[in-house]
């Protein structure tokens, strides 16, 4: 029996249709998920790097000016393949998809016109999630692309959108919800609904017109759960199928160690596993030292300058040894090492920069 | 003069800035400071992982929750029996959807509570990470347009009055002397402005690499150490641009945390760093 051999982060450039870049923030996530994006359409493929954060990281990262839209603009890149980009905008989203559930144009109107669902669609913590699932999904399947790249938030809980489509299969299967639905299945009114305890309960502590909002958006939603239902289910596949691939994004400090742990231990609790690991802004090397002090005074603090920088490098070198040597992280996991840059990324010149020092050329 | 003087002018210090900017580390130094002066001083942690404790020995560390939160507060209002159905049937979080920033108003409300208590000099609040701080401090605006009656409203009202005045609440913006981390903190400074018209108290910018520039001609071409002094020179001039930059734009005043290479973050280390704020 021979071990399966180790994907490279070029194999699984190549092979993914689905690549999620995490980490804590700060590690420069972004900025690979943009040199990953340009290293694939370089190799031809027809990619899109997708982001969640809205924060403008990644028009940064590309050197966007105006920013990104909910719509992939095309980037400039001299190579077979091309390069697109979008920001996720939750909201928008949202109103796709229940325009593709709705049974007819009439449904559809009332939800988006509900002002319960409007509140929900664009600051629902979960919505957020589960749209990014959602959209990650449609674009999989865009057939403009081969590769669709994840730019997940800073977050600890950035991951959370694994589970969103699940939350929301439960959310669908709960009483209350069911119970809401109950108007139009029997024909009741609203006004009979709102008087069920539970609802008068929650009537009281947010308010009985916010609460008569909420049942006038589950009756308008009625039938439209199948829909989402089985969405939902078909996400789950994609993002458990060797069509996904995950790139874990650290930097050598002890901090942002321990939160790549704990990304790592995350894919793995679910089901999940590391693909490989880009450690960013590693503080570079620069050979040895003279063999003795120098005396002149200018010298002396240059002397120091390297031996403090090599004495930061080895111990970063340790917190990712220990990184790597993590239960959760599989054995041999490839490892790509990234030093830290002079001054920031944020032109498509220095992401190229970058990209070059992700995939030397030699290799 | 005292770099922390705005800690004995507000009772309230919200920490906030995106991920990675070391948000837990200034909210643990500025309580240290702060304890250092002889205040009595609060630490409240938020929803996620606790690391306060650890970094602050003998510090009291209050971690609240927005479902424990809202919990205590419907029981305090004579509405147990309402928070005993909520949880019981697990719909808390349709709560929270029928009303979004219903669950960051009472963590807020939990937060003004401690205010009020008088059992404090200083409240430092370890703020909700990333791009949630906005709107986490904004939910009571938000709810106070959407919620017109009933106990939500009446603690959005005094919530939004603490977050209001500067004598009650400051929010300390956190960032990292990068292009990146500034561009974001500018954005952040603008909107809590605009749009909250909360009090925001000096900004503080960390891992900064301040000492003096090398000279690089001082060893020969091509040199390591020439090589070396080349690289730390364009990152302290990168930090020097961006501190300036984030000056010109905010006009905040700065309260810098030094570069501490390759630490491990602990209870010493928050010492140490406390020490770069000790009055002079």
């Amino acid at each position: 029996m021979t071990e399966p051999a180790v994907s490279t982060l070029a194999d699984h450039l190549a092979q993914a249709g689905v690549l999620i870049c995490c980490g804590s923030g700060g590690v420069g996530k972004t900025t690979a998920a943009a040199a990953l994006g340009l290293q694939a359409a370089l190799l031809g493929r027809r990619t899109v790097v997708v982001t969640i954060d809205p924060a403008k990281r990644l028009a940064d990262a590309l050197g966007v000016p105006d920013g990104l839209t909910n719509d992939p603009i095309q980037l400039p890149v001299d190579g077979p393949g091309e390069l697109w980009a979008l920001m996720l905008d939750t909201a928008t989203t949202f109103d796709g998809l229940v325009r593709a559930n709705a049974a007819d144009d009439d449904q559809a109107e009332r939800i988006l016109a509900n002002r319960f669902y409007r509140n929900v669609a664009g600051s629902l913590s979960g919505t957020q999630e589960y749209m990014a699932a959602e959209r990650l999904h449609a674009l999989h399947h865009d057939p403009r692309f081969d590769l669709v790249i994840v730019d997940t938030p800073p977050t600890r809980n950035a991951l959370d959108f694994l589970d969103a489509p699940s939350t929301l299969a439960r959310f669908i299967d709960h009483p209350l919800f069911k119970m809401l639905m109950l108007p139009t299945r029997r024909g009741l009114k609203v006004l009979n609904i709102a008087a069920q305890p539970v609802l008068k309960t929650i009537g009281k502590v947010v308010g009985g017109d916010v609460l008569a909002d909420a049942v006038a958006f589950f009756q308008a939603f009625a039938g439209m759960e199948t829909g989402f239902r089985q969405r939902a289910d078909e996400v789950i596949l994609l993002l458990a199928s060797d069509i996904t691939r995950f790139v874990l994004v650290a930097s050598p400090r002890a901090d942002t160690v321990e939160e790549a742990r704990y990304f790592a231990a995350r894919l793995r609790a679910g089901g999940l596993e590391v693909g490989a690991v880009i450690v960013n802004r590693c503080t570079p090397t620069f050979g040895e030292p003279p063999a003795r002090r120098p005396r002149a005074a200018d010298r002396v603090a240059l002397y120091d300058n390297l031996l403090e920088l090599q004495a930061t490098a080895a111990t970063e070198r340790e917190h990712v040894a220990g990184l790597l040597a993590d239960s959760a992280m599989p054995v041999g996991v490839d490892t790509t090492f990234v030093p830290m840059l002079p001054g920031d990324v944020h032109t498509m010149a220095s992401l190229a920069a970058i990209r070059s020092l992700l995939f030397p050329p030699t290799r | 003069m005292d770099p922390l003087q705005f800690v004995s002018t507000a009772r309230v210090a919200v920490v906030a800035g995106k991920g990675g900017v070391g948000k837990t580390t200034v909210t643990a130094v500025l309580a240290r400071a702060a304890i250092r002066r002889g205040l009595r001083v609060l630490v409240v942690e938020l929803d996620g992982k606790p690391a306060l404790e650890h970094l602050l020995p003998g510090v009291e560390v209050q971690h609240i929750s927005a479902t424990a939160a809202l919990g205590e507060y419907l029981d305090t209002h004579g509405l147990s029996r309402v928070a005993k159905r909520l949880t019981s049937t697990g719909i808390i979080d349709v709560v929270a959807t029928a009303s979004p920033g219903i669950d960051d108003i009472v963590v807020l409300g939990k937060i003004k509570q401690l205010e009020r208590s008088g059992l404090y000099d200083l409240v430092v609040v370890d703020g909700p990470a990333a791009g949630h701080a906005i709107t986490f401090l904004l939910s009571a605006k938000s709810l106070l347009a959407t919620v017109r009656g009933g106990p939500i409203h009446t603690q959005a009202t005094e919530v939004a009055a603490m977050l209001a005045d500067p004598e009650r609440c400051q929010v300390v913006l956190v960032t990292l002397p990068e292009t990146t981390p500034v561009n974001e903190a500018m954005d952040t400074a603008d909107a809590l402005r605009e749009r909250l018209g909360v009090h925001l108290g000096p900004i503080v910018v960390n891992a900064v690499d301040e000492g003096p520039l090398l000279t690089p001609d001082a060893a020969p071409e091509g040199s390591p150490m020439r090589a070396a002094a080349e690289f730390r020179n364009a990152r302290r001039e990168l930090h020097a641009a961006e501190r300036a930059r984030l000056d010109e734009r905010t006009h905040l005043e700065q309260l810098v945390l030094p570069l501490v290479a390759g630490a491990v973050l602990d209870a010493g280390a928050i010492e140490r760093l406390a020490d770069a704020w000790d009055p002079l």
